[in-house]
């Protein structure tokens, strides 16, 4: 490996020049000044390499040593990332703080893996088998919930010469082809490239979340990517964090991008105490955080989003449903406006670099649901055949709340899942605070299929008298504006009453009560189902009693208080609503007759 | 002084705001503390900027009136801004770069800082837990301030922001007896400013317990990039070494901000929103980050920053960022001040975000979650409904309209409006309750039986239930 020398030449904030760098590449990965600080070249003029550097460069001078070895920024890939918290590049904030104490100190280097631990390796390939990149070669149980699949890396193909179980560090050679070329349990691989799959696939099944307003309004695929932009205080990280905790997908990856240190503390301290709904494990045991502060250099801020998708990739091509949360984009955006800033290039749109759109899109592109990477086409080794998906959900933080700045414009070219947050709605304090009349899912359509399977042909056609109810009453509150509500018909009154109790009975959902933060689809299904049925009922009275009557039923206090059934065994007491709320109008038609 | 380093030069090429250019000097270190001396031999504290081959760029804190090219001297301290920091800080004050503006002298230092502080690791970040009592019921129930918060107050033109600051620094001293370490900013702030927070300090007893730095409105502008690091670099060193529960006030934040702009356009830098720097949210988050608690260490540091929205905009750049980087805002209200509501705090848009983690069984009460919210939501829908009798009159609402109408009235004029006097906890969560009284049952959706039951003023409750 050759190894290119120059020197320091410029210091620019986290913006480095040095000269003496003919023959570097875009994106080397660079070691900067006698503290040897990680950078990555952005730009090259002649022998002059602009380089982003990671950490401060404080104290840094004109003349002092910058090398590299002519590769890229590479991630350790391998068991032991379950569980773990890095900064932008991957770097171990818990070895990290163990070496350094509270305060993270520059110049400050850690192995990302454990280099020491020993892992149980059982290999699922016997000797004389035929390999290729992608292939699974044996597992790992890497926590209680994550199977490690140990992959052939790219470019290794050959026949295996020996493989053996047993325990071993990710250093120690697990198998060995005919050519000698030797299999770790660790890979290593660039970030800024996405990984290679055979194909991507049709998405088709929801990622489930356990929170009403997206599960039944506006479901993601998995594999599909979402963006929830937002003004400050309307809860874009609390929705997020929701969806960490209760998505079904087998790996969560949280990347906490330029936001704040105790939210990141908030992930850290809930989720080894949290169980996951369907495993009953630890939600730490599916998890990978990548914390970048907003305080924390800003080149490794922009460089975190591509460490987390790596990982998600890496996961996905083990056959795994992979869902990455990235908080939030538009800080991301912010640090490429700043390098961006500092290499005095011409700005386009708000002084973003003119290419922010292309960035934002082939990140979110990155997305998606695939045949994994194997040899099962080459070789016909069909055993080897897995899907897998990634899905994206983005939060956006608006300056302003202004969806017309490009971060927002940009994403929701490209993301299938609008979830548009409303600081109307935070400041009544109804969260999740998303606008149902602005927000969107372009999935509807894929899913079909599976809620008719799994669930009933009935869901969607509720999803949307749902939405047609609350579209009305968004009408018909302009009227109310205008007239007042007590002059309106009593249809349009009974169809404001149900509205609220959508709104408030439904759609908001507590992500701090102990039942209420997390929905099982079936129960939502139940819910929906109750209220629309209360609905029809209550429309059959309207003209055989007074309205007064109608909205003094004990029908609306019972819908009221059915999110409160406990998550299990709840299908009875539904059930048991269902036929109380039809019973309670047998009692009114009763009624009726014998006022008559 | 200046004169025991060892590099001095004479080679300014250009002198530009508050930005000196200079020649080729070598071994000059990017962020390095530097000290000009000018023909009449007055001293001047800048940092260099940038380091290139052929120029270097160095920031004038004092401004650069009187600098020449040709008489004006450089030294390069080869070090970067650093703080001495003693105990004895206590009770002194400080200019904006952290010299004695109150003629008792240096202090002797246990320890120098660089101001800029580096990152809390987040893993080695404890997660907040123990609210803080401001005496404040639009804070103290509807959003609790907890400790090792950041917590800005957005105010405008004109209203009480100080006072409400002032009033919750007095209790929380007051709260702590003594323990508490209150350390003050001041930021192109007025001396009446100045002297009301000082004497406010001085007649709760505060001052012993205070360390304030100050730049004054007419103080160099450029020196207030300096002073949140300098009040913050102070705070991190009670806190974390001497294992106090600190307070910092930081006011205003505006400035500070129109401080980095001014040195951004100086060096011609391509302008973000309003002219600022791309890199504010960078920049302000550096210094807002610098709160919170560490794990296994006593101490922690909350911080009130106030911040001026100009023309009362709250999505002025300098807001916007603030509020996303910060755990929420207390929002000051020009129209309940004008009704004469003191403190004029508008519940509907100030928010804690880690008001969860310091609220509950064990901590407030059981029941403040669902008080807070039932509270909020009825007041939104008052709020609404206010708007709509505007327009339609009131004979257009429902007897349960009405009522909401009434309690909206009530909420703002009894509970927001409690003056100077202090309520405690309990007292603002009787407040609440009283007020709930006011509405039928059947509009309480988001709080349990129980809790009413328990809670809710017993007569009102029969009543309701009759």
């Amino acid at each position: 490996m050759s190894v290119i020398a120059g020197q320091i030449s410029r210091v620019s904030g986290p913006v480095v020049q040095a000269k003496g760098m003919e023959g570097i590449k875009i994106r080397d990965l660079v070691q900067v000044g006698q503290l040897g600080l990680m950078g990555e070249v952005i730009e090259i003029k002649g022998d002059l390499a602009s380089i982003q550097v990671y950490e401060e460069t404080d104290g840094l001078t004109v003349g002092e040593p910058v090398s590299s070895e002519g590769i890229p920024f590479l991630v350790e890939l391998g068991p032991g990332l379950i569980g773990s918290i890095y900064d932008g590049i991957q770097r171990p904030l818990e070895v990290i703080s163990e070496q350094t104490g509270a305060f993270i100190r520059r110049g400050t280097t850690a192995d990302p893996l454990p280099r020491e631990r020993r892992w149980p390796f059982e290999p699922t390939v016997a000797v004389g088998g035929r390999v290729g990149p992608g292939d699974i070669i044996g597992t790992v149980q890497e926590s209680s919930t994550v199977l490690h699949k140990i992959m052939v890396p790219e470019g290794v193909n050959g026949v295996i010469a020996e493989i053996k179980g047993g325990e071993y560090t990710i250093e120690e050679p697990v198998a060995q082809l005919e050519d000698g070329q030797e299999l770790f349990l660790r890979q290593r691989c660039p970030i800024r490239r996405p990984r290679p799959y055979l194909e991507k696939i049709a998405a088709s099944i929801p990622l489930v979340t356990g929170q009403r307003i997206f599960d039944v309004l506006f479901p993601v695929t998995k594999g599909g990517s979402a963006i929830i932009p937002g003004p400050f205080g309307s809860g874009k990280t609390v929705t997020q964090q929701t969806l960490a905790k209760w998505s079904d997908a087998d790996i969560v990856i949280y990347v906490g991008c330029g936001e704040r240190g105790n939210e990141m503390t908030e992930v850290l301290t809930e989720f080894p105490q949290l169980e996951d709904p369907r495993s009953g494990e630890p939600l730490m045991n599916r998890t990978i955080l990548i914390a970048n502060t907003s305080n924390m250099p800003v080149a490794a801020r922009e460089t975190s989003i591509y460490t987390g998708i790596t990982f998600a990739e890496y996961y996905r091509d083990m056959g795994y449903d992979v869902a990455l949360f990235a908080d939030s984009t538009s800080r991301w955006a912010e640090a490429l406006r700043e390098i961006s800033g500092r290499l005095e290039e011409i700005p386009g749109e708000e002084g973003y670099p003119p290419y922010l759109a292309s960035r934002i899109a082939s990140f979110y592109e990155r997305s998606g649901r695939v045949r994994c990477l194997s040899s099962a086409d080459q070789n016909g080794q069909q055993d080897q055949a897995r899907e897998g998906s990634v899905t994206v959900i983005g939060a956006v933080s608006p300056p302003g709340g202004d969806f017309s700045e490009p971060v927002t414009q940009n994403s929701l070219r490209i993301a299938g899942t609008f979830w548009g947050l409303d600081a109307q709605l935070a400041y009544s304090r109804h969260f999740p605070a998303i606008n149902w009349l602005t927000s969107y899912s372009l999935y509807l359509d894929a899913l079909k299929n599976w809620y008719d399977q799994e669930l009933s042909e009935e869901f969607l056609q509720m999803r949307a008298e749902l939405l047609e109810i609350l579209q009305r009453e968004d009408e018909l509150a302009k009227t109310v504006q205008l007239v007042g509500r007590e002059s309106l018909s009593d249809p349009d009154k009974l169809l404001l009453q149900i509205a609220r109790t959508i709104r408030d009975d439904f759609l908001r959902q507590s992500a701090f009560h102990e039942i209420e933060a997390y929905c099982p689809l079936q129960k939502q299904f139940y819910m929906m189902k109750a209220i629309l049925s209360f609905y029809q009922h209550c429309r059959g009275l309207l003209g055989k009693r007074p309205y007064a009557e109608i909205e003094a039923r004990p029908g609306w206090e019972q819908l009221a208080r059915m999110r409160y059934f406990e998550n299990e065994d709840f299908a009875p007491k539904y059930e048991q609503l269902l036929k109380e709320l039809v019973a309670d109008g047998g009692a009114v038609q009763q009624g009726v007759s014998q006022d008559q | 002084m200046a004169e025991l380093y060892s590099k001095a030069y004479r080679k300014i090429n250009e002198i530009k705001g508050p930005l000196v250019f200079l020649d080729n000097v070598a071994d000059v270190k990017f962020n390095e503390r530097v000290v000009l001396v000018d023909s009449q031999q007055r001293r001047k504290n800048g940092q260099v900027l940038e380091v290139g081959e052929r120029v270097i760029v160095v920031q004038v804190f004092e401004g650069s009136d009187g600098l020449d090219k040709k008489a004006t001297e450089i030294f390069f301290t080869g070090d970067v801004v650093k703080l001495p920091l003693s105990e004895e800080m206590l009770g002194r004050v400080f200019d904006g770069s952290g010299h004695p503006r109150d003629g008792l002298g240096e202090i002797f230092p246990e320890v120098e800082r660089p101001i800029t502080g580096s990152p809390i690791n987040p893993v080695s970040r404890a997660q907040p837990r123990d609210y803080i009592e401001t005496g404040i019921s639009a804070i103290d129930l509807m959003n609790t301030l907890v400790k090792g918060q950041k917590l800005p107050i957005f105010t405008g033109a004109g209203l009480p922001a100080n006072q409400v600051t002032a009033q919750i620094a007095r209790q929380v001293i007051r709260q702590s007896e003594g323990e508490l370490v209150v350390i003050f900013g001041g930021m192109g702030i007025t001396s009446r400013e100045y002297n009301y927070f000082y004497r406010q300090f001085q007649e709760s007893g505060a001052l012993a317990n205070a360390i304030l730095f100050l730049n004054l409105a007419d103080d160099p502008t450029i020196e207030r990039i300096l002073t949140p690091k300098m009040a913050l670099t102070t705070a991190e060193y009670f806190a974390f070494d001497k294992g106090k529960d600190v307070l910092v006030i930081l006011t205003d934040m505006l400035n500070y901000a129109n401080a980095l702009r001014e040195i951004s356009s100086a060096r011609e830098e391509i302008p973000g929103r309003r002219g600022y720097p791309g890199y504010l949210y960078t920049d302000l988050a550096t210094n807002y980050e610098r709160a919170g608690l560490i794990h296994g260490q006593p101490g922690s540091v909350t911080q009130l920053p106030i911040v001026t929205m100009p023309n009362d905009d709250i999505t002025h750049p300098v807001i916007d960022l603030t509020g996303y980087i910060t755990e929420g805002q207390i929002l000051l209200s020009r129209e309940l001040d004008r009704q004469g509501i003191y403190p004029p705090v508008n519940p509907l848009p100030s928010l804690s975000r880690l008001m969860n983690l310091g609220i509950g069984k064990g901590k407030t009460r059981e029941d403040h979650r669902q008080l807070q919210d039932q509270l909020y939501a009825l007041y939104a829908q008052g709020v609404e409904l206010r708007r709509l009798t505007a327009i339609i009159g009131s004979e257009g609402m429902g007897a349960a309209e009405q009522r909401v109408l009434k309690f909206t009235e009530r909420f703002e004029r009894e509970f927001v409006n409690q003056g100077e006097q202090p309520r405690s906890m309990q007292e603002s969560m009787e407040w609440g309750w009283q007020l709930l009284s006011e509405v039928p049952r059947s509009e309480l959706r988001r709080v349990e039986d129980k809790f009413v039951e328990q809670y809710m003023p017993g007569k009102a409750a029969e009543a309701v239930a009759a």
